[in-house]
């Protein structure tokens, strides 16, 4: 009775200051009132300034004359077109660099990472020298290397170094022949989307039989030869009808082809390698995630080597991978806006002129945060869903 | 009735023998790491092509043929190019890293002022070097030191204007000091910073963890160049007229914030990898919220999250070579310049120059990932 009285005295006396809803609300209606002040206290000093230097706000310059040339426009593109055209070109070089980029530092490092577990002494230093190598130094200097030590002492035009199928090398960029296709190649896509909706088709069917009898289906052989075969017999059946413009060498310059220009290549070399080193880490802690046991179980169970490696280990290391993969690949398309300082014109360094041009400060740094975080979030959601459809099922 | 005890103990060991032929040596060494199989063969051949292909080219080209020491850009070109070398000679001009060495370390900062970096230099390693030796004792001192008396120190030292030294302004600071000291600012600022978002976007207040986690997203989801062109072109719009800040403070407030919402997610890895009945136990000891965190959580969370927030160090590192794109002049940034300086401009000068800038930064990363993994090994976080 008496402990009762001094604790329920004790609660009367413990005024509302230690009660920890009213300390919290407290404390965030404060961070609320500091945060709303500090930003209408920036807002006031932007307009304050805006309005000192007499630069019109909104996004009304977008549709002014660039008045600037763009060196790689994948859409049409002159410089009497708009500032918003022109961001949009950027936007559309840097999904370009991501993408190829992406593909490409895949492809490493899925290479370097298996051969870092490999038995062979030598293959497994030299990946080890690889990553430790690529990891440890900034990517900026890797692209200057590529940039500035290797694509920009190779030979002027006239001297270009002669590689296989009638490609070119040279301090202009990288030439190769381009293909012009004649009438009757859209037979040939048809075919190749038709391929592809077979595969998906026959391996449904074929997953569909095996629950029900246990029966297998070579599948991969059959939608490799859908996804090819086909396409190749529309080629044959329109009558080949592909010419190719292959580079010509003149006295002082190559002529003809297409050219990839040297601030693309050591972007997306750099990239590439920079971020193979990394990818090659996660693949190879993702193959040692996946326990001894479950080799040596699937083993036990009659499964061969080739059958234990895409049945039982990718699968499961597939899971660990996927999450670090991600951002791995937001890392690289975020480093691809690196591209301004060797002047390959991404979105940062078209908005980089714009904003020179302009002095539409807010406005553009506001597009490459919407542009990059987009991505970023579309990214994270597809790789969400995508790992949500590896996840392991629980009960 | 005789019993025939047939069991056999043996009442001393066998002395060992040697192994068979087959299985030691250099031969059998060879046989299972290099020639295990078929397979196998085919992989070393090929890296040994890969081998021979990259490694006596380079060596020629950075040990043989290099040039060491040399007045101008004539030791380290050809005669078609102006130079002295014979035609087709390809080698590194050490000769342009070593006449712009000083600038490499400092930048443009006055040449008889150097003394200064050099000492805060010195004090760095007197400190940082017993701080990273778990045996050296009073490390509590030693912390009070490098974290808090270490940067006002190295402040009056740099900057000067104080004591009668005279006044170095930042945008003659440059080189390995500028990366030096946007890292050191970088990881001391980020750290703490980065805990605070981290338990904000863990707190129960909606308020707080909504302001954190739209923080922590959108740096994370926007490249650093982007945080750099804002602390350089938007900040001086933020403040009020007449304010202005020194650049190279803004690129540290850029590389701050940015550093901290990465350690921020690092160290969020760590407190949910603490189990729930720490935070119960602490809570039924009494303990406030700054005492549970302080003595009970964030020790482990931190030990749990050491290679992780090495990593970020290491990335930070790295990315202070960014702030060449709003102009200014890290390592790498000075490297970059330098290329078109005409008394030194040659063909093998850019690559000399990166070469040499590239062995710096990896010495400092790769240093600071082995300490990370030594460290990861002492306090046996790695396996649980």
């Amino acid at each position: 009775m008496a402990s009762q009285d001094i604790l329920r005295e004790d609660n009367s006396r413990s005024s509302f200051i230690n009660d920890p809803k009213i300390r919290g609300m407290f404390f965030q209606v404060l961070v609320a009132v500091l945060l709303i002040g500090g930003i209408w206290w920036i807002v006031n000093n932007v307009i304050d300034n805006l309005h000192r230097s007499h630069i019109a706000s909104g996004f009304g310059f977008l549709d002014s004359r660039a008045g600037f040339d763009i060196s790689q426009t994948p859409i049409a593109y002159n410089s009497d077109m708009t500032y918003g055209r022109a961001l949009v070109v950027g936007f559309l070089n840097t999904l370009i660099v991501a993408a190829t980029g992406i593909v490409t530092a895949t492809v490493i490092g899925f290479l370097v990472g298996i051969g870092r577990l490999s038995r062979n002494w030598l293959i497994r230093k030299l990946c080890t020298i690889y990553i430790e190598v690529f990891r440890n130094i900034p990517p900026l200097l890797v692209i200057f290397f590529w940039y500035f030590g290797v694509l920009s002492v190779l030979p002027m035009p006239r001297d270009s170094i002669e590689l296989p199928f009638s490609t070119y090398l040279n301090n202009r960029g990288f030439y190769f022949p381009h293909a012009i296709w004649g009438e009757g190649s859209w037979l040939i896509l048809v075919a190749f989307v038709v391929g592809v909706a077979m595969a998906w088709f026959v391996a449904r069917r074929a997953r569909q039989r095996q629950m029900a009898t246990g029966q297998t289906f070579p599948v991969f052989w059959t939608s490799l030869a859908l996804i090819v075969g086909l396409p190749l017999l529309a080629f044959a059946a329109s009558g080949f009808p592909v010419s190719f413009d292959l580079p010509k060498k003149s006295i002082f310059n190559l002529s003809g082809g297409l050219q990839v220009k040297p601030e693309f290549m050591s972007l997306y070399l750099a990239l590439s390698f920079y971020t193979a080193a990394f990818i090659a880490e996660i693949i190879r802690a993702g193959i040692l995630g996946v326990s001894k046991g479950q080799t040596e179980a699937s083993a036990a169970l009659g499964l061969r080597p080739a059958q234990i490696l895409r049945l039982v280990v990718v699968p499961q290391a597939m899971r660990i991978v996927i999450p670090p993969l991600t951002s791995q690949y937001l890392n690289l398309t975020k480093n691809s806006s690196l591209a301004i300082a060797i002047g390959y014109p991404d979105l940062v360094a078209t908005g980089g002129t714009v904003l020179n041009q302009t002095g539409q400060a807010i406005e553009i740094v506001v597009i490459w945060m919407i542009v990059y975080l987009g991505i970023s979030l579309l990214t994270s959601a597809f790789m969400n869903w995508f790992n949500a459809k590896m996840a392991l099922v629980e009960r | 009735m005789q019993e025939h005890d047939l069991t056999f103990v043996r009442a001393e060991m066998v002395i060992a023998q040697a192994p068979p032929r087959g299985e030691r040596g250099l031969g059998s060494w060879l046989r299972r790491n290099l020639f295990a199989s078929v397979g196998d063969t085919v992989l070393t051949i090929i890296g040994l092509l890969i081998v021979a292909y990259l490694l006596p080219p380079f060596i020629e080209w950075a040990l043989v043929n290099a040039q060491w020491t040399g007045p101008d850009r004539s030791v380290c070109a050809t005669v078609a190019q102006g130079g002295v070398q014979p035609d087709g000679w390809s080698g590194a001009c050490w000769a342009f890293v070593q006449a712009k060495f000083g600038q490499f370390m400092f930048g443009r900062y006055p040449i008889d002022q150097r003394w200064r970096p050099i000492l805060v230099a010195i004090l760095f390693v007197a400190l940082i070097v017993p701080m990273a030796m778990p045996r050296v004792p009073r490390k509590g001192l030693n912390a009070i030191l490098l974290f808090l008396i270490f940067p006002v120190v190295a402040f009056f030292l740099l900057v000067g204007g104080v004591f009668g030294l005279p006044h170095v302004e930042t945008p003659r600071w440059g080189g390995l000091l500028v990366t030096l000291a946007l890292s050191y600012v970088g990881i001391v600022v980020s750290l703490p910073l980065g805990i605070i978002f981290a338990l904000g976007r863990r707190s129960k207040m909606p308020v707080i963890k909504t302001a954190c986690v739209v923080f922590i997203e959108t740096v994370r989801g926007v490249p650093l160049v982007t945080v750099l062109f804002m602390a350089s072109v938007m900040l001086p719009l933020f403040l009020p007229e007449g304010v202005t800040f020194d650049k190279f403070l803004r690129a540290l407030i850029g590389v701050s914030l940015f550093a901290a919402a990465y350690m921020a997610e690092v160290v969020r890895g760590g407190l949910q990898a603490i189990p729930k009945g720490q935070y119960e136990g602490a809570d039924s000891l009494g303990l406030g919220y700054w005492q549970k965190m302080i003595l009970i959580i964030l020790p482990q969370a931190l030990k749990l999250v050491i290679p992780g927030i090495v990593n970020t160090f290491i990335g930070m590192f790295k990315d202070t070579s960014l702030v060449y794109i709003i102009s200014m002049f890290d390592l790498l940034g000075v490297v970059r310049q330098n290329f078109s300086d005409a008394t030194w401009a040659s063909p093998q000068t850019p690559i000399s120059g990166l070469v040499f800038a590239a062995l710096i930064f990896w010495i400092f990363c790769f240093g600071m990932s082995r300490y990370s993994m030594f460290m990861e090994r002492r306090l046996d976080t790695g396996r649980r």
